[in-house]
């Protein structure tokens, strides 16, 4: 696809989510920002909503990643089992090296 | 601007008046701006209104029966749900299929809005969309298991998906005991809508109603 980024991160790798509320429509919920979890699967690149939302052409298509996060460490009171995950899917712009 | 009138801003959750009103004001405006025709908007609630959960139970019983589709469908839902005849309007976000097994439990949400694999399953019931469940299954989904009435087991991993972006997600529930002799229609009726969400388990043999 033409103005697709070459993803950055690979499955297995430590992120952590950026935190913001940009000005456009955005699909990274805030109970995931600031948050450290790991890449799942890579899912291939998108056009940006941010962009979509307002008209554009999305481009450059962002990667797209389902990341993994452990519940007890995005909530620390969380009452379910230790081993319980939540995955949701975040754009790479939204992804930080650790 | 639609006059919020006699209401007090808090949300128009019951009042389907309202939200009629402003769904045909952002149609008109989708046309009139020429993002899309009234046709493509026809054709796609035509596509959505055309499935509904039975076509959903009809894959998965598929599934259940034929473990070559169930890997099939595993890897490349879209493909497998072409072979048995269900294809995707080029409109649709992409689907792709989990499965539940006796040590991982796939819940789906979308925390975000109501995104749901609407061009296998048609439309969402009521209670996804509403922020209860939104807010309630990504901090507490063995709460939300519990108020479904469905047990799972602690030592079963719990895996809420939301579904924030361009992916909608469908869940393989579990083939209940008891089942070896029944056929493929048979087991179809045992697939609820919620067993496909992740809040339920599929239906026991004895619990389906005899029609």
């Amino acid at each position: 696809m033409a103005g697709e980024a070459a993803a950055k991160f690979k499955v297995g790798d430590q992120v952590r989510i950026r935190v913001g509320v940009p000005p456009t429509h955005f699909r990274t919920p805030e109970y995931v920002q600031g948050k450290q979890g790991k890449i799942d699967t890579l899912w291939g690149a998108f056009p940006n909503p941010e962009s979509l939302a307002y008209g554009g052409d999305g481009l450059p298509a962002q990667p797209l990643y389902q990341v993994e996060f452990a519940q007890t460490d995005l909530w620390h009171d969380y009452k379910g089992s230790a081993s319980d995950k939540l995955l949701i899917d975040i754009y790479e712009h939204w992804l930080e090296t650790i | 601007m639609v006059e919020n009138g006699h209401h007090d801003g808090h949300g128009h959750g019951d009042n389907a008046e309202y939200y009629s009103l402003r769904a045909a004001a952002m149609q008109a405006l989708l046309i009139e701006k020429g993002v899309c025709t009234l046709d493509d908007i026809l054709t796609m609630a035509d596509k959505i209104d055309s499935r509904s959960p039975k076509d959903g139970a009809k894959i998965l019983a598929h599934a259940w029966v034929d473990p070559e589709y169930k890997k099939r469908l595993l890897a490349d839902a879209e493909s497998a749900f072409l072979e048995l005849g269900y294809d995707l309007p080029e409109t649709s976000p992409k689907i792709t299929v989990v499965e539940n097994t006796d040590e991982v439990h796939n819940m789906a949400v979308c925390t975000l809005c109501s995104c749901f694999p609407r061009a296998i399953i048609g439309r969402p019931p009521a209670w996804y969309k509403e922020l209860a469940y939104r807010s309630k299954v990504v901090v507490d989904p063995r709460g939300v298991l519990q108020e479904f009435g469905t047990a799972i087991d602690e030592a079963v991993q719990v895996r809420v998906i939301d579904s924030s972006a361009d992916y909608r997600y469908l869940v393989l529930p579990m083939r209940p005991a008891g089942t070896d002799g029944m056929s493929e229609e048979q087991l179809a009726e045992l697939i609820t809508q919620e067993s496909m969400i992740g809040v339920g388990l599929a239906l026991a043999p004895e619990n389906v109603r005899a029609s």
